[in-house]
């Protein structure tokens, strides 16, 4: 395996470069070249969601990603959303309500929550529930998660104001 | 007491472990990376059953960045076995697992050899150039089922039977009005917390010490089985726990792979990894439940229940793990639940498969235990006439009665009392909640398409096991407080607990303490956490360690004062005596070491209570079952923090929904396991269950320990079956369908009601 070849992208808003094999994962590339180890793999086929990151925007599964796919895109991770001492209002939602226990999961759902309320400030708990339910968690029962992210949208309508102005 | 201008003790604070969870800064183990580290897979085996032949992993070897295939071999002549941590019974001795295959397979998924390579994926690709002869064996997959002896020295697959009881249950149910006898199971499934597995195992060979880092649950009682199988002295094994993704009773017993990544980073001289994946996850961690049961009742004609008698028949997998039979022990020991029933007799058989072992899920042996008896009790009642609540109203044991001996359940534990409490208090507090009075009406009525059922649940929990738990506390130089304990951290919260413990004790600001927990390297001695002890007991420890610092602080501080004890105060991190001078904690910390161990030591059990009730619909064309409402109220003695106690509740119901309708581990007659994905097999998602509530009581403090505290992290879970079954069974009443296993799925549910419907056709 000597085809490692490098792959530029952005980063939570700094330039980088990993030098990886054709195989490599956007995650495992995250994870073990530039050891932003706040992106989690709870399967590796795509189903559990915990290593979502936030990709031109969306949220895709960084396990189903190549590296070699995020040449030129601009990529946030958890890391890039807030952090330990200046935590971002979705965070602190999260905190507020308790909805994480394990913390496992967690970084992949406050991606998709994020992705989703920069889209759609306005989510009702409906569509916020069919979008989370692609993350799989095992400690909250969801109920507290659901209560943060509605919690937070108003964070991201503020947002939206300031752009439009 | 400490001045303190808020006791953190029963207040919901925000959780001390958050910040770094919330930001990315958790530190799991396949987050560790060392200087020279190799990563390790493990060939485990694709066949249910059969011997080893011969294996070749010559073509392996051969491969670029193999640094070593270890086999049975490679081992050593004896292959260590894994001890019984818990009901060590002599009859599973023979039973328990190596920690490889050597001469024959027993499941899917037994570790056969393991790769170490320069990355995890040259690892993985090794895997596929092992060659294995395999002679096939029948495998066994149901009780019963086959003449195939899985072990050589045994006639059957029979690991242990047992009798237990108390009273005289045939008597009793000679002398009955009614009984009624009916058998039930419970579908194999698993835990599944979101990490999985991983070790970070390194080997100094110059000091001949291991660090092993990624260890949980039970770390002291682990190394202890590490030290035995590797020929190494305890005091040169370090296991190092970090942050957990979940564990929930299955994550951090002692496994193969704890033996396995050691010996290779020993072989190697290099540091090796070993994450585990999902699918293997699936296959090689402890799977549970899976137990049947025939259960009979005999009652007067009035509904006073007069006799139980239960046959509990436990699908244990190919080998008795670290648990033993703590799973069908259980399930017979809780049997009779919150009842007051005079005469119970019990059977256990423990019987051998060639299925993945099992060990402890949450609530083990208690979530199958309660669905047989309140699915039974619904029967009898509607047999008889009597009110569902009613009939459980008036065989719930009194606080009067109380504390309610259960002796001789199980043969490997001495006498018990169930504790403290109000069970009809807790009851109906649940019939409130769920509107039993005002919704009663809905049984199995057909609106808009769908039918409607409410059930109950009503269970009794042991928690807080024995024998003992340790504490240090050290406050630092800065004034800032370091506790150490020897429970473990599965992502429970149990730092922001123990935090507030020690917060108000010393009255020393929440955000100036630190909570180590479970790593060997942090006492002497620690006892892990399983079995809802961690706040029992390890907070008590933390407790008792605070007290005695508490001792100390002010005796220092009365020798730098000059003030006597009496006229000191400790005031948020500062002694201040009566004449106004004060000394900071920091400045006496500089001055001399203040340090203080505690500990806890207890032999008696709490039990926390509670009942759960659910509300659900049901629409007999598609056998879709939607949860509208759910209550769980539980009294846990004391809530040290009632926001952490509640989503313990929360995430248990939801894992017990899931445990009702959808986990399944499935297998073919050839012992193969068809659902190894997360694409195959089903948890709970954000949008199944959307309406649950639970009501966390602190009617009756534990008196078993200095914090009323009684086990709060399974209470959520171990009704789930019955409340949710019954009221399926409710809805569908009408119909003529009755419950008696489990998962409840749409195509099951669809089956029943095709056939009863067919059987009304037949008969009229």
């Amino acid at each position: 395996m000597t085809s490692a070849r490098p792959v530029h992208f952005t980063v939570n808003g700094a330039a980088a470069t990993v030098t990886v094999e054709p195989r490599t994962t956007l995650a495992d590339a995250l994870r073990n070249e530039l050891r932003l180890t706040g992106t989690h793999l709870g399967c590796e086929h795509g189903v559990c969601g915990a290593c979502t990151v936030i990709v031109d925007g969306a949220a895709v599964r960084g396990c189903l990603v190549l590296a070699a796919q995020a040449e030129g895109r601009e990529i946030t991770t958890v890391e890039g959303l807030g952090s330990a001492a200046h935590l971002s209002a979705l965070q602190l939602a999260f905190r507020k309500h308790h909805a994480l226990q394990c913390g496992f999961c967690t970084a992949g759902i406050l991606t998709t929550a994020h992705a989703l309320l920069t889209e759609e400030p306005h989510a009702d708990e409906d569509r916020i529930r069919e979008v989370i339910s692609g993350n799989l968690c095992r400690c909250t029962g969801y109920l507290p998660i659901i209560a943060a992210i509605m919690e937070a949208r108003i964070a991201y309508r503020d947002v939206q104001c300031e752009a439009a102005q | 007491m400490s001045d303190v201008a808020k006791l953190l003790v029963g207040s919901a604070v925000e959780r001390m472990e958050d910040a770094r969870f919330l930001s990315g800064s958790g530190n799991f183990a396949d987050d560790l990376a060392v200087e020279g580290m190799l990563h390790a897979a493990i060939l485990r085996s694709p066949i249910a059953h059969a011997r080893i032949v011969a294996i070749d992993a010559s073509a392996a070897l051969a491969m670029p960045g193999i640094h070593a295939v270890i086999t049975a071999r490679d081992i050593s002549d004896t292959i260590p076995i894994i001890p019984l941590r818990l009901a060590p019974l002599p009859e599973f001795e023979p039973f328990r697992q190596p920690v490889i295959a050597s001469d024959k397979v027993r499941y899917v998924g037994e570790p056969i050899a393991v790769v170490i390579a320069d990355s995890r994926a040259l690892a993985e690709d090794a895997l596929e150039r092992i060659g294995i002869e395999f002679e096939a064996l029948s495998a066994v997959t149901e009780r019963g089922a086959s003449e195939t002896p899985l072990f050589d020295f045994a006639e059957d697959n029979v690991a242990l039977r047992y009798d237990a009881g108390f009273g005289d249950a045939d008597a009793a149910f000679a002398s009955a009005d009614y009984v009624r006898t009916e058998r039930f199971s419970v579908q194999r499934h698993t835990a599944l917390p979101m990490e999985t597995r991983g070790l970070l195992a390194e080997w100094n060979s110059s000091a001949g010490r291991l660090v092993v880092t990624g260890a949980t649950k039970v770390t002291f009682y682990n190394r202890r089985a590490l030290a035995q199988m590797l020929g190494l002295r305890e005091d040169d094994i370090d296991l190092i726990e970090i942050d957990v993704g979940g564990g929930f009773g299955v994550r951090g017993e002692f496994y193969p792979e704890d033996f396995l990544i050691p010996f290779a980073a020993r072989k190697v001289a290099r540091p090796v990894k070993w994450i585990e994946d999902r699918r293997e996850h699936l296959m090689a961690i402890n799977h549970s439940r899976d137990i049947a049961c025939e259960l009979s009742l005999a009652c007067r004609s009035d509904g006073m229940m007069l006799g139980l008698r239960g046959q509990v028949f436990a699908d244990m997998g190919a080998y008795i793990r670290t648990n033993g039979g703590v799973v069908p022990a259980k399930a017979a020991q809780f049997l009779p639940g919150p009842y007051r029933i005079p005469h119970v007799s019990v059977s256990v058989e423990a019987f051998m498969t060639s299925k993945t072992p099992v060990g402890t899920y949450r609530g083990p042996g208690r979530f199958e235990a309660n669905f047989f008896r309140e699915r039974l009790i619904d029967m009898a009642a509607t047999d008889l006439g009597i009110d569902i609540a009613e009939f459980r109203r008036k065989n719930l044991i009194t606080e009067q009665e109380l504390p309610y001996p259960i002796d001789g359940l199980v043969p490997y534990e001495g006498p018990t009392s169930y504790d403290t409490g109000d069970y009809v208090e807790v009851f109906e507090r649940a019939l409130k909640e769920i509107g039993w009075h005002e919704k009663r009406h809905l049984q199995g009525k057909l609106v808009d398409g769908v039918r409607h059922g409410i059930g109950l649940g009503c269970f009794v929990e042991s928690g807080g096991a024995g024998p003992k738990e340790n504490a240090a506390l050290t406050l630092e130089k800065d004034g800032s407080l370091t506790v150490a304990v020897g429970s473990s951290v599965l992502g429970q919260g149990l730092e922001t607990v123990l935090g507030q413990i020690a917060s108000d004790t010393l009255s020393i600001p929440f955000d100036r303490i630190r909570v180590l927990h479970g790593s060997t390297t942090l006492l002497d001695e620690g006892f892990g956490t399983y079995h809802s002890r961690a706040v029992v007991m390890g907070g008590s420890a933390v407790l008792d360690a605070a007290i005695r610092l508490r001792e100390k602080i002010l005796q220092q501080a009365s020798n730098h004062l000059g003030r006597p004890n009496s006229e000191l105060k400790i005031i948020n991190a500062n002694v201040v005596a009566d004449n106004g001078a004060s000394v900071s904690f920091a400045a006496l910390a500089a001055g001399c070491e203040l340090q203080a161990d505690g500990t806890f030591s207890n032999e008696v059990r709490t039990y926390s209570y509670g009942t759960h009730a659910a509300h659900v619909t049901v629409d007999p064309r598609t056998g879709a079952v939607k949860v509208l409402d759910y209550i769980a109220v539980e009294d846990v003695g004391r809530a040290i923090n009632p926001a952490i106690v509640h989503g313990q509740a929360i995430g248990a119901i939801v894992q017990g929904l899931g445990g009702v309708f959808l986990d399944h581990l499935i297998y073919d007659d050839q012992g193969q396991l068809l659902n190894a994905s997360l694409a195959d097999y089903l948890v709970p998602t954000a949008s199944d269950f959307p309406v649950l509530r639970a009501v966390t009581l602190e009617l009756r403090p534990s008196p078993s320990n200095p914090l009323g505290a009684k086990g709060a992290g399974e209470g959520g879970i171990v009704a789930v079956a019955a409340a949710t079954a019954n009221a399926v069974a409710a809805a569908l009443a009408p119909l003529n369908v009755e419950i008696h296993h489990l998962p409840l799925t749409p195509p099951r549910l669809w089956r029943l009601i095709k056939n009863a419907h067919a059987r009304a056709i037949t008969a009229a």
